[in-house]
């Protein structure tokens, strides 16, 4: 364990802009969600008719898990559900960073000839991710329990958020010891991710039918963390089997760290081909090479939401009949032009939320010329026949065309599973967040070509924009601020009236942006 | 073509920092020419700016007789680089990258290839993610050897080496040299390195050059080392201009004697007679303190 605090400090360093950032929205999600909703339910009889439909449609609870009263603090932690899974994804990919990815790049090499422990960077690493999830919680719970004055409840609600982090790294140590891949040691977590979610949401539909396969969510650790309830029947039993869980799950990777030799993983690694295809010879047929799994991942995972949202919408059908109030809350929740028409809004606010998602993407994959300059692969490229801009482009094709192919999915997916006939509409208003996207991808492109130390920073805009649409839901921001997020200049193809301006707009800034990115990157130090 | 490297006064800045602060290097056409500097002096700057990788703030350069920078793309399809940390894609193999860094500077002799992968002990199946510092450094040697290529920038090739890959190494150079089609520019602070493989070398030392030359021509800063035992007393030996740290001790004398007083200090030994005689010729490495310690005194 020796070095252990020199290695948290280098940890703190790396990631003193990433996080700080995921604590802050994660750990002010829940409070941003409850104020919102105070907008949204300006009289209790709306928000209980909202709760008492949204308890047994399906949709919903697939998303959010099963919601159990109707006080606002019940909505708020309920609808702030999914977020164990997207803590427990930035948990795993913070602890895989530091252990897996170090060491497949020869950095902890470099340590082990220092004064460093065997354990010492799993420690830190860990050490790392639980102080962050604690702190998601106890911002949770401070924040909530000033909001709600409800002390037990929002300390429940921090420990659901900081559990599921302290679970998800405790995973991430043990694939971390498997291969002796980083790509898939993450793999391997994102996979057991999704599957504890699959089972929470089967387990969790049940329980709103015939109850047959309930357990299905406790065999889940997606599934403890929702049954909490923190707000309305809590249950703390959850939180003790997720500690413990977690307890156990760092000792097993203690115990494999134990068994294998700096390098290797347990599962040996297979051996490739000694030539190279006929098509790795040109910059795009390399960019194809590393780009391709991040591209078929992300489309597969489009889809996926598109069933999700496609089916969700299917219910909000019935819910539309119901009640003319609903509909103007599902309207405002879409931040919608108040058209009135339920399924539209409900389409173009999905249109919205899965545009930010495809951001993601594009910055991430955008993001991918940095770490290729860092990790000293691009000064390879560059030492040939290949130029600086044939590089960048090779990898801005798949950074550009890769957000449209995963959002053409999802508006595929989610329009056929809709069957409401509003299939093109459905489409078009998803790929009309392309332009938005391209602008935060160009934006990145700028930071990447004229500031490429604070390329990172670009992580900052898809989280802006974020924040501006939670905000935007209470209908108090004024324009100025929603107009920061290019997301708020799509149009809405559903429910809304077209122009073409705002998108010829959101293009061309997006082309300025990469353009002025790609002029830095051309006359700049690189590496640098 | 007679210079394949041509640089003067190159000058470097990272912030306040001067990397480099008017260096300069020559390189003939044909030749293995040594880099040689303690870590930090600029070695692996110069380099990059030669690759158009970094654009100098002072001084000129020129590569292959054209402008490193604004040509960049056109003269590096004439040349190869091995850096001096080599980092491979985690998932493609040792064989793939090489066959695509050949490609991408325009062709690889696939026998050639082949032999290399041989000499070097090199299994092109792995992972490179799998492969240790050495091996990665052993893909980035043969895709640049196996390249039809004039001009090899090797960046401390041999750093991540075991002795017997070394010694590999210096006879595919020694082949490539009597080849004698290729010009080589080798980095490096392995000194016996340079000494069995450049024709010319380079000292450099804070980014500046100290000393340029053939290792003839540097040989005559040196100082040889003699160890004697005589029959007589060793009258006025000591006062000799070029002797250097006399000591005397029972019959024996150990000196250090400037190159060109060598032959005065032999003739004066032989007059007194001499029972045996040991005599050290100049390391490169005395070579390169005594470079250093001189610019310290200046
Ligand atoms: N990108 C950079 N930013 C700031 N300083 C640098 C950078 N690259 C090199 N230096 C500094 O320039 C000097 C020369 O470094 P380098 O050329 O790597 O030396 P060598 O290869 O001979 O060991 C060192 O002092 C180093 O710290
Ligand atoms: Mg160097």
């Amino acid at each position: 364990m020796t070095g252990t605090a020199k290695l948290i400090r280098l940890i703190l360093r790396r990631d003193r802009i990433v996080l700080p950032l995921w604590i802050l929205l994660f750990g002010l999600l829940g409070v941003g969600t409850y104020a919102s909703f105070e907008g949204l339910f300006p009289t209790d009889a709306e928000r209980i008719q909202f709760a008492s439909v949204s308890t047994d449609n399906a949709g919903l609870v697939a998303l959010y898990g099963l919601l159990q009263g109707d006080s606002l603090a019940v909505l708020t932690s309920w609808r702030v559900g999914f977020v164990p899974m997207v803590i427990g994804l930035a948990a795993l990919l913070t602890v895989i960073r530091h252990t897996r990815a170090d060491e497949e790049a020869g950095r902890t090499e470099l340590l082990g000839a220092t004064v460093v422990g065997r354990h010492a960077q799993l420690a830190a690493a860990l050490i790392v991710t639980a102080t962050a999830s604690v702190l998601i919680g106890l911002l949770t719970f401070v924040s909530m329990a000033g909001k709600t004055g409800n002390t037990g409840g929002s300390l429940a609600f921090g420990a659901e958020l900081t559990v599921s982090g302290l679970m998800f790294a405790a995973v991430a140590a043990i694939t971390a010891q498997l291969t002796s891949s980083a790509r898939s040691a993450r793999s391997i977590a994102v996979v057991v991710l999704g599957v504890a979610y699959a089972l929470r949401v089967g387990g969790d539909i049940s329980a709103i039918g015939d109850g047959g396969l309930t357990w299905l969510s406790w065999v889940s650790p997606l599934g403890w963390v929702t049954h909490i309830f923190p707000y309305g029947p809590v249950n703390w039993w959850p939180v003790v089997m997720s500690v413990l869980a977690a307890a156990i799950a760092t000792n097993v990777a203690v115990e494999l760290r134990k068994v294998r030799d700096l390098g290797d993983g347990l599962v040996a690694s297979r051996l490739g081909p000694a030539n190279a295809p006929a098509g790795l010879g040109h910059p795009l047929g390399l960019a194809w090479r590393l780009h391709r799994g991040l591209l078929l991942g992300w489309t597969a995972g489009f889809a996926l939401l598109g069933l999700i949202f496609g089916g969700v919408g299917g219910s909000v059908l019935d819910i539309a009949e119901s009640n003319q109030g609903l509909t103007d809350i599902f309207d405002r929740l879409a931040g919608g032009n108040g058209a009135g028409q339920l399924l539209d809004s409900y389409f173009a606010g999905i249109a919205g939320t899965v545009g930010l998602i495809a951001a993601c993407y594009g910055v991430q994959a955008t993001l991918r010329l940095r770490d290729e300059e860092t990790a000293g692969h691009a000064e390879a490229v560059l030492t040939t026949s290949v130029s600086r801009f044939a590089w960048a482009a090779s990898h801005l094709l798949f950074a550009l065309l890769g957000p449209a192919l995963a959002l053409f999915a999802e508006g595929l997916v989610s329009g056929l599973v809709a069957t409401d006939g509003n299939f093109g509409r459905i489409l078009g208003g998803t790929m009309l967040q392309l332009p938005a996207v391209w602008v935060l991808a160009g934006l990145t492109v700028l930071l990447f070509g004229l500031l490429p130390r604070l390329s990172l920073v670009a992580w900052a805009a898809p989280v802006i924009c974020v924040l501006v649409l939670l905000v935007g839901q209470t209908l108090q921001a004024s324009q100025w601020l929603l107009d920061i997020s290019p997301f708020t200049h799509v149009p809405h193809l559903t429910g809304g009236t077209v122009s073409a301006t705002p998108v010829i707009t959101l293009l061309v800034v997006a082309a300025a942006l990469a353009a002025a990115g790609l002029f830095g990157l051309r006359r700049r130090n690189l590496p640098d | 073509m007679t210079e394949a490297i041509d640089a003067e006064g190159l000058i470097k800045r990272f912030g306040q920092v001067a990397a480099l602060d008017g260096l300069d290097l020559k390189v003939r056409t044909g030749e293995v020419h040594g880099f040689l500097g303690p870590n930090g002096a600029g070695k692996t700057t110069t380099i990059r700016i030669l690759l158009g990788l970094m654009r100098h703030d002072g001084g000129r350069a020129s590569l292959l007789g054209g402008d490193p920078w604004a040509q960049a793309t056109e003269l590096h399809k004439r040349l190869a680089y091995v850096p001096g940390d080599v980092t491979l894609w985690p998932s493609l193999t040792g064989g793939e990258v090489i066959d695509l860094l050949g490609r991408l500077r325009g062709g690889l002799d696939p026998a050639r290839k082949k032999e290399l992968l041989d000499r070097f002990e090199l299994d092109p199946r792995k992972k490179g993610r799998t492969y240790s510092k050495g091996n990665r450094q052993k893909v980035a040697l043969v895709a640049a050897l196996a390249s039809d290529v004039e001009l090899l920038i090797l960046d401390e090739p041999t750093s991540g080496l075991d002795p017997l890959m070394e010694e590999v190494f210096r006879e595919v150079i020694l082949q490539e040299k009597r080849r004698g089609d290729r010009t080589v520019l080798l980095s490096s602070h392995i000194l016996a390195e340079v000494e069995a493989l450049c024709d010319r070398l380079t000292i450099i030392r804070e980014g500046r050059t100290v000393e340029t030359g053939s290792l003839a021509d540097l040989r005559h800063l040196t100082r040889t080392s003699i160890q004697a035992e005589l029959s007589g007393p060793p009258d006025g030996l000591a006062t000799m201009p070029g002797i250097h740290d006399f000591r005397t001790d029972n019959g024996k004398v150990r000196f250090d004697v400037d190159t060109d007083a060598l032959e005065p200090a032999l003739q004066t030994l032989v007059k007194v007679g001499v029972r045996s005689l040991v005599s050290q010729p100049p390391s490169l490495e005395e070579l390169f303190l005594r470079q250093y310690q001189r610019s310290d005194e200046k």
